[in-house]
């Protein structure tokens, strides 16, 4: 059965395009995705991201319960700040990406993606020594409130002082009279903030943004112009370029794996990995031919397959054909070429820096 | 607003038209399916000089998301492209009928445009859709 958010019926209200996301019914697009793409770039858009799951550990040692189960170091931020995490495999590989928040060290809050709520709770369920997992995903809806004028607009409708709040900070308080979680997180390379507000609220919360933020220029947007807009970031997508496949080292996601912390599952194997040296590697590359990349597309050196395509697009800020893939180390240097087969034509790309997007 | 569904065009069923003109024959896509792409970031053109075949595929649309086959609605050579899409692919949303066009074919039988749906029926087909 397909399922629905609080805002589907907003959604359909202000003419979204409405598709099948990981058995969720999501707006894709409400008018078109680059000028929502743009408008977070340049103002500030309004994502329902409710379909996420959420998943709390409360209790005596529930800091030390998660960060046996995560990559990262809960021990290294203080209350009231988030971590971006892997859950890792033995083998290190991704069981999901995460987001973790530190309340205090008895109270630890996560958010994962919607496509792995079920196997991430059982998952983790299995796998805590200590505190248990308690699921809260329908507990929550979250509106991810993204762009340049995000923070002014989220200030308008709340009295928390959010000048207190940084990246990768949280407060609690009343958005527009509705109690949320204030995150200053996000997925598109921009400031802003994402809300976490029980589901009778979502709709409240929702239309006081939207109305509030007309002198801001708000635009609602879409599951399009999410992926457009991480895409610029490189921030990596679960089932894209992050998978059960490949390691954290090889995605490149060292910084959020603590090799020097206490036992995590996937560390022994991640240990060795580095020891013995990366053999591929998660790189941003533009295409120097015409076409565009896309999730799946062989990657080839010399006519001979070497790794592949993991999410592309025509990147509506970098206004290029922009690509992430794995490629063997030894073409991950910045500068390195290869090509990738759209189609059966070979089309040169070369390895960039990335974000492939930088602020003006 | 611009006409959805031009009076003197033919259609296909998988939302291209044609438009005869003199010896050749303009092929583009329609309103109904532009809106359906969303932001068209990419258009694949055939060679000129190569040949189409009624019903098969020709080339590629791409819109931010996701990419989509081209077929032509009827066979013969093609004689032009509009190589302005490589710039400015967008104009596929904003003027599908006009300089939005995409190619241009020699016909191998002038008759094969006149099986195809005329106005009236495209419009039908889309309502029952």
């Amino acid at each position: 059965m397909v399922r629905r958010t609080p805002l589907n019926e907003a959604h359909r209200k202000l003419g979204a395009r409405m598709v099948d996301f990981a058995g969720w019914d999501m707006p894709v697009q409400y008018s078109s995705v680059i000028g929502e793409h743009e408008t977070v770039r340049t103002a500030v858009g309004l994502f329902d991201v409710s379909h996420m799951g959420e998943v709390e550990f409360n209790g005596p040692g529930a800091l030390e319960t998660v960060n046996a189960l995560i990559s990262n170091d809960l021990t290294r931020i203080s209350d009231g700040q988030a971590v971006y995490a892997g859950l890792l495999n033995e083998q290190g590989t991704f069981v999901d990406d995460i987001v973790a928040y530190r309340f205090s060290p008895e109270r630890i809050f996560i958010c994962v993606n919607a496509s792995n709520r079920e196997k991430d709770f059982a998952w983790m369920k299995e796998h805590a020594k200590g505190v248990k997992p308690v699921d809260r995903g329908d507990e929550f809806a979250q509106i991810a409130v993204q762009g340049p004028k995000a923070a002014g607009l989220v200030q308008r409708l709340t009295k928390a002082d959010l000048s207190k709040v940084g990246t990768y900070r949280f407060t609690e308080g009343e958005v527009a009279g509705v109690k949320s979680i204030i995150s200053r997180t996000g997925y598109t390379g921009e400031d802003g903030f994402e809300l976490y507000c029980p589901p009778g609220g979502a709709v409240k919360l929702w239309d006081a943004l939207l109305t509030e933020g007309q002198q801001d220029g708000v635009k609602p947007c879409g599951l399009g112009a999410r992926d457009s807009l991480r895409t610029e970031m490189k921030y990596a997508l679960y089932g894209n370029d992050i998978d059960d496949k490949h390691t954290a080292l090889e995605a490149g996601l060292g910084w959020i794996v603590k090799l020097d912390k206490p036992a995590f599952i996937g560390k022994d194997a991640l240990v060795a990995q580095k020891a013995a040296g990366v053999k591929r590697k998660l790189v941003g590359f533009e295409l120097t031919g015409s076409g565009i990349p896309r999730h799946g597309y062989a990657i080839l050196k010399d006519g001979k397959p070497v790794g592949e395509v993991t999410s592309g697009t025509m990147g509506p800020s970098v206004k290029k054909p922009i690509g992430i893939g794995y490629v063997p180390t030894e073409l991950s240097a910045e500068g390195s070429t290869f090509d990738v087969d759209i189609r059966g034509r070979a089309v040169p790309a070369v390895v960039v820096k990335t974000p492939f997007y930088k602020k003006p | 607003m611009a006409e959805t569904i031009p009076g003197d065009l033919k259609y296909t069923k998988e939302h291209e038209w044609a438009r005869a003109q003199g010896k050749v024959v303009v092929v583009g896509v329609t309103h109904h399916a532009q809106e359906a792409l969303g932001d068209v970031v990419y258009v694949e053109l055939p060679k000129v000089g190569s040949t189409v075949t009624e019903g098969k595929q020709f080339g590629v649309i791409e819109s931010t998301k996701a990419v989509s086959e081209l077929y032509s609605p009827l066979s013969g050579t093609v004689v032009k492209v509009n190589e302005a899409l490589a710039d400015n692919p967008s104009t596929v949303n904003t003027d599908p009928y006009g300089a939005g066009w995409i190619i241009e074919v020699e016909p191998s039988d002038p008759k094969q445009v006149d099986a195809l749906m005329d106005a009236t029926a495209y419009a039908n087909l889309l309502k029952n859709a």
